[in-house]
């Protein structure tokens, strides 16, 4: 069974007059351990499709499944506790809360779901030491290197144990030394079964990935697995 | 969310912004103290007035000339509309009745005291033995007027400790004779200096006996019947039965008016209790500008928190939790502006009982209970539209200003 099931998806917004077409008529499935990269020119509905797939946003029409289960017609307290226990995202300048210590941002989502103080510990303490951040546990954010950073920022996201980790541009804000270390990092996480979706421009990055798809203009331009059973040509060309 | 949680995320939240804390806090705090310094202010207020007339004299039932009458315009009130005067006779008549311990009469009016060359203006009250036990004045030196006959005065005067020390400085005053308007009396106590009252000042007065008065002013007339009752019990019956006597000496004419302590007591009493609400009110008004400020102060915490506010969204908060964390940070604020403005408030009710030892100034408890409730009140009230508008921020909008 897929992981995620998109059918028909349109989301539109209004700018002044004019209606905007950031996801059109998109169809796409996505199976669990799926490892994808979203690439496409600025404007082509990339991060539109991830907040969507993040149930950060709504769409105007179509449905969207993720574990065989409708999640459009949620309620948005419904659609919180699904982001709380089945996704993680991991975003491009970190999003950490600047007051709060590594230990207490990797800590957050827990703390929201009203996990226990006992079983946060055990966890933080155990993802410190999964992303070498033991010696970096009582640090602020602006006390941290941007790598180490967005290694808080990706235990923050993998704390809660998700089925599906969605980056956007990653390694966007980190010199390509620490970008490598970061993409290594969620690597590994797919590599233990879970689902990886990045954004990204980067062609390097998004190769990397076992399925690109090409986004413009809202639509799905090309998508790799579908390409390599009917026309590898198109995308190569 | 947690509770323990959520509480620690709001106070996080409120420590991360200090001048923003600060300034809300110090609103709200000042909201505080202005409630407890004031009603402290009215109630020491209402308390020094009671106190001072608790001082003229216990249980005391006064007795003045002429009707001073409710119930507005009564034919009957025009015909008699000259009053019998309040004689010695009438005071005299009043000390045989049951429930009375003691009975003064007073005559007042002002008159000039000489002494070796030495004249001033003196106001001279002519009255028995008994009022100064009943005004509970304090002898300093030698005694009271002497115990005799109220229609045969004896030549001597009791005076004000200002007196004494203006006419005789360091000399002996005891015994001398003074000249008092056209008599010569001879000077038998002295009153021990009490300071200005809300009665009488005692420290420049002259009391003599009430025939030697009357005669010296050239009037049959009192000013004041003052009667101790025995016991605060026994002021209702003695009341009435010092009104039914002096009715029936004035030919069934209820000429006079008796008013006690008590009464006079409760209507000041009343009336600055009043006072004292009046002015909490007044002070309640900036506990209200206060909680409008925390809402501003929460308002521009979301709008500066929206990044932060989005995320949380991200990481599965539900739109309760976010209401809960800026509800929680808003009543902290109230609630440490509360605690800090109550004890700035007594810091200054405190101060100004150091620098006014007579005033009693203490914060009534339901004003201080009044004060801090509506302090938290405001605040939780005025943070719950911040709060809702950071629950119903969208995220992806919200996120993107980070």
């Amino acid at each position: 069974m897929a992981l995620i099931e998109l059918s028909g998806i349109e989301r539109r917004f209004l700018l002044g007059d004019t209606t905007v077409h950031a996801l059109a008529g998109l169809n796409l499935q996505i199976d669990a351990g799926e490892y994808v990269a979203v690439m496409g020119p600025s404007g082509s509905g990339k991060s539109t499709l991830l907040n969507l797939l993040g149930l950060l946003d709504r769409p105007n029409e179509g449905t969207y499944k993720l574990e065989g289960r409708d999640v459009t017609t949620l309620s948005p307290d419904e659609q919180a506790t699904v982001r709380s226990t089945r996704i993680g995202f991991v975003f491009q300048s970190f999003h950490l809360v600047p007051r709060l210590t590594a230990a207490e941002n990797i800590a957050l989502p827990m703390t929201l779901a009203g996990i226990p103080a006992v079983e946060r510990n055990k966890r933080v303490a155990q993802a410190l030491k999964d992303f070498g951040l033991e010696n970096r546990a009582d640090h602020k954010p602006d006390q941290l290197s941007g790598g180490q950073r967005q290694r808080v920022a990706i235990a923050r996201a993998t704390i809660m144990q998700p089925a599906l980790i969605l980056a956007d541009e990653p390694t966007g804000n980190l010199d390509r030394h620490t970008g490598e270390e970061v993409v290594n990092l969620l690597e590994a996480l797919n590599a233990k079964g879970v689902t990886l979706i990045v954004v990204t421009h980067d062609q390097g990055m998004g190769a990397r990935a076992r399925r690109q798809l090409v986004m413009e203009d809202g639509r799905l331009k090309a998508d790799s697995r579908a390409a390599s059973i009917s026309n590898l040509a198109e995308i190569s060309g | 969310m947690r509770l323990a949680d959520t509480l620690r995320f709001a106070r996080d939240a409120a420590t991360g912004y200090p001048m923003r804390t600060t300034l809300s806090v110090l609103a709200m705090s000042i909201g505080v103290a202005a409630v407890v310094i004031l009603t402290a202010l009215g109630d020491g207020a209402r308390r020094y007035v009671v106190g001072q007339f608790s001082s003229l004299g216990t249980n005391l039932i006064i007795v003045l000339p002429g009707r001073s009458g409710t119930g507005g315009f009564n034919p009957a009130n025009a015909i008699t509309s000259t009053p019998r005067d309040l004689t010695i006779d009438d005071a005299g008549s009043l000390r045989r009745l049951p429930g009375t311990r003691r009975v003064a009469p007073l005559a007042v009016g002002t008159s000039e005291i000489n002494y070796g060359g030495k004249l001033r203006e003196v106001m001279v009250a002519g009255s028995t033995a008994e009022f100064i036990p009943i005004r509970n004045f304090e002898i300093a030196q030698g005694q009271g007027l002497p115990e005799e006959d109220w229609n045969r005065g004896s030549s001597v005067a009791v005076i004000g400790a200002k007196i004494r020390e203006e006419m005789f400085g360091a000399n002996q005053a005891i015994g001398q004779l003074v000249r008092v308007g056209d008599r010569r009396l001879r000077i038998v106590g002295v009153l021990k200096s009490t300071g200005q009252g809300l009665g009488m000042n005692t420290d420049e007065l002259v009391i003599v006996p009430v025939s030697l008065a009357q005669a010296m002013f050239n009037s049959n007339t009192l000013f004041r019947i003052m009667i101790e009752a025995n016991s605060r019990d026994a002021i209702p019956s003695t009341k009435e039965r010092v009104m039914e006597t002096l009715k029936q000496r004035h030919r069934g004419e209820e000429d006079v008016t008796v008013i006690t302590q008590d009464a006079v007591l409760a209507t000041f009493d009343k009336l600055l209790g009043a006072l004292t609400l009046a002015v909490a009110g007044i002070a309640a008004i900036s506990l209200a500008v206060a909680g409008i400020l925390v809402m501003n102060v929460m308002l521009v915490a979301v709008t500066q928190r929206t990044g932060e506010i989005g995320l949380l969204k991200a990481l599965g908060a539900t739109s309760r939790t976010i209401r809960l964390a800026f509800l929680a940070e808003a009543a902290m604020l109230s609630a440490v502006g509360a605690l800090v403005g109550y004890l700035l408030g007594q810091l200054g009710a405190f101060a100004l009982r150091q620098f006014f030892p007579v005033f009693p100034a203490y914060p009534p408890d339901w004003a201080v209970i009044a004060g801090l409730t509506t302090a938290l009140a405001t605040g939780l009230i005025f943070g719950v539209m911040p709060a809702r508008r950071a629950a119903r921020l969208d995220p992806v909008q919200a996120l993107m200003k980070h």
